[in-house]
């Protein structure tokens, strides 16, 4: 608090005249001090706030922050470790008790506290001050940001200033001024400051409703049972019997095994019951319960009305109009969120199919191991990282070294299994079935079953935030930017690269292209390798915002496959396609049923299956002999 | 008298390749025909058509009595209303036995409950022993056909089209891989068989064509060049064009 | 009848009374009995896999989803009934005999407290009826798969894409059970189910019966999947498998046989699965996800698909190991420097083993006998 002693000086002058010693109402209030409770002791922080003292600052910080304490003779010291010195930093010997405020205590310390550090010379001491106040506003702060305003000029505590204005503003006119000086802004603090305004209560009366109505309800809306609840709430009419009270009243009057003369054993239904009531009714034993009519009557003659909080209309209308403005340009926003969110998703599922557009793809072979490539790939990210801690480093190692793991797994796999079963299809599908549980328990014997962290370097970690409403995480622009890129290998590697031709020279007539000196088996090997390493470098970047477990690529096989039937076998456009497709398909159902991802899920297979229907062959179909029927 | 088959003006093409092109063709209900063509002029591709497999993109396919049009219908729904194929190269049944593969082909219901509750008598099983006999494989039926020469499945699935007994045969170069005694016998068969039903036969050889003995149709790039007899159409001066001139 | 089938019959038949006899006698513990008929159940889901697949061709990756379902059906009536009993029995300490509707409250806060609800959800309308569930134990897996099988094989879709076609189906079912408003307690899934409503015989007993139970209906499915191959069904279906466009020049309507095989096993499935959950105790979605499917796949490779008695061979024998090694029974091998714990391993030599059954013995165990 070095610096802050001229500004609190020339706040000294703003306050009171009756300044008074800090420690003189310490004293007073010692015992609520020692032993501070969060419902009392309110009044005696605002003392030592308004005492005026230059010290009032220091002192409230110190005790929040736990350094304030009281030597044996009860002098107020201010404590560091076992130092104390004298509120006016003075030191000072003897044994002081540190007073330990809870965090209720410290909380309205704190808040109290914001008034000086209002003008703090510090920029990051007044951005705090400003973002506490707007985190909990209250009217007391209005007259407290006003002054510090006129010392500093400052954009962000000018536009506090309209906030509490628009809230705690006596003149009506004012506050709708601060609600229309806010246009349709987006920041969430001005939708926090004005949804409250429009709070409502529903009401019942039975004359005219009185306040600030936001319209009246019928009876039809609110249903007979809620509005009859207000109206007993509002005490217009008598409760209304309960079941529970009713079941109460029977079992007090049972006699020898009967209610009313009728037996308890045939009481097992809810017309049995109400007739026994009736009886007792009847009887005189119990009060008569309101009929249905008298509930009719009571509700015909009540009116129902929901009215707001907010006792001025002027500042209800403006503040409804400003929120209309606002919740539709929201919607626009969250509508390009929504995209942003669908674009990436459907990057991630391209990167997961992008190797099974070469192997399931070109190739037509079906590889069940291929989420255990993404799987390899995304542990050997964690490896690299354990061995080299530079989070950056470690990822531009990671990469290459990813796709040479995965790649010559996929060598190896293509070499030892499925070479032998490009004829029989289904087989390779359960073979390569077996390499996935194997590969998969493998994983969790070599690196247990909990989740292994693939850390982000810092650069990754954030967001773009375009405003309160829209923001893209890096890591998934990293990862629509990774996509693309693999796109454009993709496509130079099979359209530019004489492996690509040799590729799609096989994979059309693998005995004319054996005779013009291509080796079908090292084509198909090299064509698997690069399918499988496609795999290894998207379980990289998925590792980076997914858990690696032992099962992160179970997670994304099917989904993949999805992609590249959904898209059209044999054509990376088809696989961009379906990705596309399915990514914003998944996040639109979402987006209708934003409490459940797993029936977002559900109901985009679902789909997928109808849409297979009528594209058997996928979005982008290709057609005639070259499809292979 | 009406046609059995009459393919009018079929047009279909694949990614921009017209390999039919406004093709028509008509054959009687007791006929032996003959089709001939160079490679790529679209006969595989005008079966694919009439027995289904290939739907057409203009054009229709008009068959039976009374005449209906088979672009509604599915293959099954084809093979059931008259049409057989033998397919160029033998394509039976390779892990069944010589028996089931012609119990299969058998003219019966062939809807799955009837099929369920099918169990064959002794009058199927004596027509399944006429059919090996007309074939030549009566010591064969028990073994699998999988196990049988490349002939033998020839003769396997002529008698399973026989065993169907349809109106229209469409038989794919039958006499490929065949010795000369058994061309001999696939031309006495087809000839009679030509005599109850139609018989279209798609023949690369031509001295095999001439033993057939009947009209011939000459397709080129997907659609028909010439027709008439045999002597006729070679003379024709198109003809010797595509088969010896450019190609 | 053919012989192998005949020797399967009294194999069973065999085992059964040596099982019944052998518990009786106290040699083998109720747990034991449980895991043999549960056992039993796989087996007949095996063979209606071997039907579907081995026969006719189509490696459906759903069929443990049917045999799920056909469990949740039962066990919504074995949990209904239960808790039922239980409600009334807590209920009548009342001075007031409870309504049918207090009833229903109860059994809803019982069954739905876990998922945050007591509403009873109207699929379980027909649960408080054993004959009404168990109706449901054919017909929800049934029209399912010939509602999926009618729209998949209409549009011609085969081989792989057809797998992948169903795993999608099945992993959409189980994330869809997954979910707490899914009116069937989301992944709690249901529970006590091997308490038998209104049987006061102890465990040991209705472990038997139920024992019984199963062998009985793999010797009818046995019987029926037997019957259904054997004539010319059969020869159809395989040519199907082998060839289906020939079929179809043929004049069989395909899809026809297809969905019918395809709808008959799943029926099957559901049944086995009807009897296995009663013995199990359990049931969650978790069971449902594709790789339960694959497995069973996988059972009935290595047992030998296109033979009946291989897939009820490879069912059991893999089962039976698999329980064997996971429940920590099988010894370890020290190695000195690392302990071979077959726990962990055991996944391993499965997923080894199955590869090289796929690459070097196609026909399975079953082809040996051959």
């Amino acid at each position: 608090m070095r610096g802050l002693l001229p500004l609190l000086l020339a706040l000294v002058l703003a306050l009171p005249a009756h300044a008074q010693n800090v420690a003189a109402v310490l004293d007073v209030h010692r015992d609520q001090i020692e032993k501070p409770s969060r419902t009392s002791i309110g009044p005696v922080i605002d003392a030592l706030a308004a005492s005026g003292d230059p010290l009032a600052a220091t002192v409230l910080a110190a005790w929040e922050d736990r350094r304030l304490g009281v030597l044996e003779d009860g002098t107020f010291v201010l404590t560091d470790g076992d130092a104390a010195t004298s509120l006016e930093g003075q030191p000072v010997a003897g044994k002081a008790t540190v007073l330990r405020p809870n965090a209720g205590v410290r909380g309205l310390i704190a808040g109290a506290l914001v008034q000086f550090q209002l003008t703090d010379p510090d920029p990051a001491a007044r951005v705090a001050a400003i973002d506490a106040i707007a985190r909990n506003p209250s009217a007391d702060h209005l007259p407290l940001v006003r002054a510090a305003l006129e010392k500093s000029p400052d954009p962000a505590l000018e536009r506090l200033e309209r906030l509490l204005t628009l809230r705690f503003d006596p003149d009506p006119a004012a506050r709708v001024a601060a609600i229309e000086s806010f246009g349709s802004s987006l920041s969430l603090d001005v939708r926090a400051a004005l949804n409250p305004l429009l709070a409502t209560a529903r009401v019942a009366t039975v004359d005219e409703p009185q306040g600030n109505i936001a319209r009246e309800i019928p009876v039809s809306e609110l249903g007979r049972v809620a509005a009859y609840d207000l109206l007993v709430q509002a005490g217009l009419a008598p409760a209304r019997l309960t079941r529970e009270a009713a079941q109460q009243a029977l079992v007090a009057h049972i006699q020898n095994g009967q209610v009313a003369g009728i037996p308890v054993a045939s009481l097992n239904t809810q017309d049995a019951r109400d007739a026994a009531y009736s009886a007792l009714e009847a009887s005189g034993a119990v009060p008569p319960a309101a009929t249905e009519d008298e509930v009719d009557a009571a509700l015909a003659s009540a009116t129902f009305a929901e009215i707001y909080a907010e006792p001025e209309a002027q500042v209800t209308d403006a503040a409804r109009a400003a929120l209309r403005g606002i919740d539709a340009k929201v919607g626009a926003m969250q509508a390009a969120d929504l995209a942003m969110d669908a674009v990436s998703l459907a990057s991630i599922y391209f990167l997961a199919a992008i190797g099974l557009a070469i192997t399931f793809g070109v190739m037509r072979v079906i590889n069940m191991a291929h989420g255990e490539f993404i799987m390899m790939g995304a542990y050997t990210g964690y490896v690299v990282q354990q061995v080299v801690p530079n989070y950056t480093l470690s990822l531009v190692v990671a990469l290459p070294l990813a796709f040479l793991v995965t790649f010559a797994a996929g060598v190896v796999l293509e070499r030892l299994v499925i070479r032998h079963l490009y004829k029989r299809p289904l087989e390779t599908l359960l073979a390569t079935f077996g390499v996935s549980i194997l590969l998969q328990q493998l994983a969790k014997n070599i690196f247990g079953t909990q989740a292994r962290p693939l850390t982000a370097p810092d650069w990754l970690s954030g967001s773009l935030v375009i405003n309160d409403v829209v923001a893209i995480s890096w890591i998934r622009i990293a990862i629509l930017v990774l996509a693309l890129l693999f796109l454009g290998l993709y496509l130079f590697i099979m359209r530019r690269t004489r492996l690509g031709l040799e590729v799609r020279a096989v994979q059309q007539n693998p005995t004319m292209a054996a005779s013009m000196g291509i080796s079908p088996g090292r084509i198909n090997m090299l064509a698997f390798g690069l399918g499988s390493g496609i795999a290894g470098i998207a379980g990289v970047a998925i590792g980076l915002f997914a858990q690696v477990t032992s099962e992160i690529g179970q997670q994304y096989i099917v989904q993949s496959f999805m992609t590249v039937v959904v898209g059209g076998v044999g054509s990376i456009f088809g696989t961009l396609a379906g990705a596309a497709l399915i990514g914003f398909l998944q996040k639109g159902i979402e987006w209708l049923n934003p409490s459940n991802t797993l029936a977002a899920q559900t109901y985009m297979i679902l789909f997928i299956i109808v849409f297979i229907q009528f594209r058997p062959r996928g979005i982008i179909a290709l057609k005639g002999r070259a499809a292979g029927d | 008298m009406s046609a059995l088959l009459e393919v009018r003006g079929v047009s279909v093409s694949f990614d921009g390749f017209r390999a039919i092109n406004n093709l028509s063709f008509a054959i009687d209900r007791a006929e032996l025909r003959a089709v001939i063509g160079p490679n790529g002029a679209g006969k595989t591709t005008f079966m694919d058509i009439v027995t289904g497999k290939t739907r057409p993109d203009a054009g229709d396919v008009i068959f039976g009595d009374p005449p209906r049009s088979l672009l509604r219908m599915t293959e099954a729904q084809i093979a059931r209303a008259g049409v057989g194929r033998k397919f160029q190269r033998p394509t039976v049944f390779e892990d069944q036995s010589v028996f089931a593969n012609l119990m299969m082909a058998l003219n019966a219901p062939r809807n799955p409950f009837a099929v369920l509750r099918f169990r064959p008598t002794s009058r199927h099983r004596d027509q399944v022993q006429d059919l090996a006999e007309e074939v030549g494989l009566a010591p064969h039926l028990t073994r699998v056909a999988g196990e049988l020469s490349h002939g033998q499945k020839q003769w396997l699935e002529i008698g399973m089209l026989l065993a169907q007994d349809p109106l229209l045969l469409l038989v794919d170069e039958p006499a490929a891989g065949m010795t000369l005694a058994e061309r001999e016998h696939t031309t006495t068969l087809l000839r009679r068989l030509a005599t109850t039903r139609a018989v279209v036969v798609v023949e690369h050889d031509m001295e095999f064509v001439r033993r057939l003995d009947c009209r011939v149709t000459v397709l080129h790039e997907g659609s028909v060049l010439a027709e008439g007899s045999l002597d006729h159409v070679t003379a024709d001066p198109q003809v010797i064009d595509v088969y010896l001139g450019r190609g | 009848m053919r012989r192998s089938t005949l020797i399967f019959l009294a194999l069973l038949a065999l085992s059964t009374a040596a099982v019944t006899v052998m518990a009786g006698g106290g040699l083998i513990s109720t747990s034991f009995v449980k895991t043999l008929g549960m056992t039993l159940c796989l087996c007949l889901a095996a063979v209606a896999m071997d039907l579907v697949w081995g026969y006719a061709g189509i490696l459906s990756l759903g069929h443990m989803a049917f045999f799920a379902l056909g469990g949740y059906m039962i066990g919504m009536w074995l949990m209904w009934a239960r808790t039922e009993a239980i409600v009334v029995q807590a209920l009548s300490g009342q001075p007031l005999p409870p309504t049918a509707e207090e009833i229903r409250q109860g059994i809803g806060g019982q069954i739905f407290g876990v998922v945050g609800t007591s509403d009873i959800p109207w699929i379980w309308s027909f649960a408080h009826s054993l004959p009404l569930q168990l109706l449901l134990v054919v017909l929800v897996p049934g029209l399912l798969a010939a509602v999926f099988g009618w729209l998949a094989f209409r549009s011609r879709v085969t081989g792989v894409y057809l797998s992948i076609l169903t795993q999608a189906m099945t992993l959409a079912l189980a994330l869809y059970l997954f979910q707490n408003d899914s009116g069937l307690r989301g992944n709690n899934g249901l529970s006590g189910l091997q308490n038998l409503p209104g049987v006061s015989a102890p465990q040991e007993v209705t472990a038997l019966w139920l024992f019984w139970a199963s062998a009985l209906a793999l010797a009818g499915g046995y019987l029926l999947a037997a019957w259904v191959v054997g004539g010319k069904f059969g020869s159809v279906i395989r040519a199907i498998r082998d060839d289906e466009q020939r079929v179809r020049f043929l004049g069989y309507p395909v899809e026809g046989f297809k969905l019918f095989v395809f709808t008959l096993t799943a029926v099957i499935a559901a049944i086995a699965g009807a009897l296995y959950y009663p013995q199990a105790g359990i049931i969650n979605p978790a069971e449902m996800m594709p790789i339960a499917s694959i497995y069973l796949a996988v059972w009935v490779a290595i047992g030998g698909r296109g033979r009946l008695y291989g897939a009820v061979i490879g069912a059991a024998v893999v089962s039976l190991l698999s329980s064997w090694f996971t429940g920590g029974r099988a010894p370890s091998i020290p190695l000195g420097f690392y302990t071979i714990d077959w726990v962990d391993w055991w996944q391993v030599l499965l997923g080894l083993a199955f590869v090289l059954v796929t690459l070097l013995a196609p026909k399975g165990i079953g082809g040996l006998f051959r």
